[in-house]
C-alpha cells in the first residue's frame, strides 16, 4: 500500500450533484481518516447513493471538490477505482462461478499476479472456514456466507478504502455481528471503511457517522457526541429527529 | 382462527433444498402476527403457500376456513397480498394501478375509499406519475393501497419495510395498527427484530424451522438466564477478551454495549469482577438488562445449532 502525505482517505468540499433543478447532493463537506470506520446514514432519497457513486469514481460531481485515496474525483476516476473496494447487498459476486473462481476473477481484475492470488486466496478461505466450499458455486452458499465472502473479496487487493452499501440487509443477527468482526479487523489493518446501514445499532459501531437529510450533511460526529447533542440515549432518536426535518421524499 | 398451518413442508430442487420444515401455527381473527427471521428463513415460501400461489409438499393450511389447495378461488377473494418484490405495473400511473386492482376484484376505488384514505392521501399528489418513478417509500404505500382496495379479510405483507429507512418504517407500522383496528387480520414478515415488539404475537423462524411462537413479552420472558450489558473504552477488545474467557457463555455487540451471559450459576458479581481484573478494562460499566427479541433470537439460533451438531 502506498503512503501519501495526505492521511485523509476521503476529503469532500462543497461537493454537489445536480440533476436539472434537483440537488441530489447539496454542497457536502466532510473528511474521513485513514483506518476510520465511517457510517454514512440518511433516509431513503437523502442522496447517499449519488454521493457514494461520485466517491467511487462512477459519476462526476456538478461542482465542489473531492479526493478519494488522494485522487481527484474529476480527473482520476480510474486511480480511485484501483484503490478502493466495493460491496453491496445486491451485487458483489458471480453466483454461477465457484468461490475460487470469484477470487481469481476479482484478483485478476485488480491486477494481482497469479501467485499472489493463490497465496492470499488460501489464507482467505481458511480464515473464513470455507475450505469445503471452495469449489462450490457461490449461488449455493447461504446468504450470510456470501456476504462475508463478498467483503473479503472486496478487500482482497488491499485497497485503502472499502465502500459497503447496506452490507448486512436481511442477514440473520448472528451473521450480522460476525460481519462486523470482519469490518473491525479490516479497520485494524488500516483499511478505511465507509459504510451505509439501516440498522441503528450498527451506527454505534462506527468511529464517526454522518447523517444526510435532503442532500445535505446535517450531522457529523461520534455516536456518543451526537447522542449528547440531540439529547437522546439512542442513535434511533438522533436519526428520527434529523430525518423528520426532511422536506423531500 | 383466520389462518392455520399444520405440519407444512415445502422443498425445492427435488427435495434438496428444504425451505419450510414442518411448520405449524395459527393466527386469530383480528390479530397482528409477525413472522420474524432473516433472508432464507422460509418466510416468502409460507406467504406464497397461504396466498395459494404455491402448493406445499405436505401438510395442510387454511385461510378463513378455506383449504389452500382445494378452495384457492375462495381464498383469493378474501386476502390482500403485498409481495416482498415490488410487483405493480411500473409503466401505469399510481391511479391506473389502483383502478386496475379495484377492477380485477370487481370493485371501485370509491367503494372502499375510507379504508385506504389515510395512506392514499399521502401519494395522491403523485396520482399521475408512473409507479416505476416513485421513491421507495411511495411505492410501498401504493402497493399497500392496491392490496387493500378490495377490503380483504386477511392481509399478507411480505417484508414491507425491508430497505426502508427508520422514519418510513415507523409510519408503516402506525398504518398497520390502524388497519388492525378496523378488524383486518394481518400476517407480516420482517427481518428487523425491533419490529417484533409491535406485533400481538410472533413466530421466530430460521432455516425453515419455527423456533418459537408466542407474544413478544413471553419470548423475552422465556430468556433462560441473566443478561448483562457491558461497555468499556475499547469495545472491540472487551468483545474479544470476553469471548475467549471460559466463564462467559455468550458475548455479542449490541450498539454501544456488548450483551453477555455467564456460564454456570456461580456468583455473577464475583465473576464480573474477576473478568475486569483479568483483562484490565478501562472505563468498564455493567448492568443487568431485560433481553430484546434479538437477544432471544440469537439464543434460540445457538441452541438449535447445538442440537443439530
Amino acid at each position: 500500500m502506498e503512503t501519501t502525505h495526505n492521511h485523509k482517505a476521503i476529503v469532500c468540499k462543497n461537493l454537489t450533484k445536480q440533476f436539472g433543478d434537483f440537488k441530489a447532493v447539496d454542497s457536502i463537506t466532510f473528511d474521513v481518516d485513514q483506518g476510520e470506520i465511517f457510517g454514512f446514514l440518511g433516509a431513503n432519497g437523502a442522496g447517499k447513493t449519488t454521493a457514494m457513486r461520485i466517491l467511487c469514481g462512477l459519476s462526476y460531481p456538478t461542482s465542489g471538490e473531492a479526493t478519494v485515496a488522494g485522487f481527484n474525483v474529476y480527473k482520476q476516476q480510474e486511480n480511485i477505482k484501483a484503490n478502493i473496494g466495493y460491496m453491496s447487498q445486491k451485487f458483489s459476486l458471480y453466483e454461477n462461478l465457484t468461490v475460487l473462481e470469484n477470487i481469481e476473477f476479482y484478483g485478476g481484475v485488480y491486477g494481482l499476479s497469479r501467485s499472489e492470488i493463490e497465496k492470499r486466496g488460501e489464507v482467505m478461505i481458511s480464515t473464513l472456514g470455507l475450505a469445503n466450499e471452495a469449489r462450490k458455486l457461490v449461488g449455493e452458499l447461504p446468504l450470510g456466507w456470501k456476504q462475508k465472502l463478498a467483503f473479503s473479496v472486496a478487500i482482497f487487493h488491499r485497497p485503502r478504502i472499502v465502500f459497503l452499501d447496506e452490507p448486512t440487509g436481511g442477514v440473520d443477527p448472528l451473521t450480522r455481528r460476525q460481519f462486523w468482526d470482519l469490518i473491525y479487523e479490516a479497520a485494524a489493518d488500516g483499511i478505511t471503511v465507509f459504510v451505509t446501514t439501516h440498522y441503528m445499532d450498527e451506527a454505534e459501531y462506527c468511529n464517526r457517522i454522518s447523517i444526510m437529510v435532503d442532500g445535505r450533511v446535517e450531522a457529523l460526529d461520534s455516536p456518543g457526541n451526537l447522542k449528547k447533542e440531540f439529547n437522546t440515549d439512542s442513535m434511533d432518536g438522533v436519526f428520527l429527529q434529523l430525518a423528520r426535518r426532511a422536506k423531500r421524499s | 382462527m383466520d389462518v392455520q398451518l399444520n405440519h407444512i413442508v415445502k422443498t425445492y430442487n427435488n427435495g434438496q433444498v428444504k425451505a419450510v420444515n414442518d411448520v405449524s401455527f395459527s393466527v386469530a381473527h383480528g390479530e397482528l402476527f409477525g413472522l420474524i427471521g432473516p433472508d432464507g428463513a422460509g418466510k416468502t415460501s409460507l406467504f406464497r403457500i397461504l396466498t395459494t400461489l404455491l402448493p406445499p409438499d405436505s401438510g395442510a393450511a387454511n385461510v378463513k376456513g378455506f383449504d389452500v389447495r382445494n378452495d384457492y378461488k375462495e381464498i383469493r377473494k378474501r386476502v390482500g397480498y403485498m409481495p416482498g418484490k415490488f410487483s405493480l405495473y411500473q409503466d401505469l400511473t399510481v391511479e391506473e394501478n389502483l383502478t386496475f386492482f379495484a377492477t380485477v376484484f370487481n370493485t371501485s376505488i370509491n367503494e372502499n375509499y375510507d379504508l385506504i384514505k389515510d395512506i392514499y392521501d399521502q401519494i395522491k399528489p403523485f396520482a399521475k406519475r408512473p409507479a416505476g418513478k416513485l421513491s421507495g417509500g411511495m411505492k410501498q404505500k401504493l402497493a399497500l393501497c392496491c392490496a387493500l382496495i378490495h377490503k380483504p379479510e386477511v392481509l399478507f405483507l411480505d417484508e414491507p419495510t425491508t430497505g426502508v429507512d427508520v422514519v418510513s418504517r415507523k409510519e408503516f407500522w402506525e398504518m398497520l395498527k390502524r388497519l388492525k383496528a378496523q378488524g383486518i387480520t394481518i400476517l407480516v414478515s420482517t427481518p428487523y427484530m425491533d419490529e417484533a415488539s409491535l406485533c400481538d404475537r410472533i413466530a421466530l423462524i430460521q432455516k425453515g424451522n419455527i423456533m418459537s411462537v408466542d407474544t413478544p413479552q413471553n419470548v423475552i420472558g422465556n430468556f433462560p438466564t441473566t443478561l448483562f450489558a457491558a461497555k468499556a473504552k475499547d469495545l472491540y477488545k472487551l468483545l474479544k477478551d470476553f469471548r475467549s474467557d471460559e466463564s462467559v457463555d455468550s458475548c455479542y455487540a449490541f450498539g454501544e454495549y456488548v450483551h453477555l451471559t455467564l456460564r454456570g450459576d456461580r456468583n455473577e458479581d464475583a465473576v464480573l469482577h474477576k473478568l475486569v481484573a483479568t483483562y484490565q478494562l478501562q472505563d468498564f460499566e455493567v448492568k443487568r438488562i431485560t433481553p430484546t427479541i434479538e437477544d432471544s433470537f440469537i439464543r434460540l439460533m445457538r441452541e438449535s445449532e447445538t442440537i443439530a451438531k
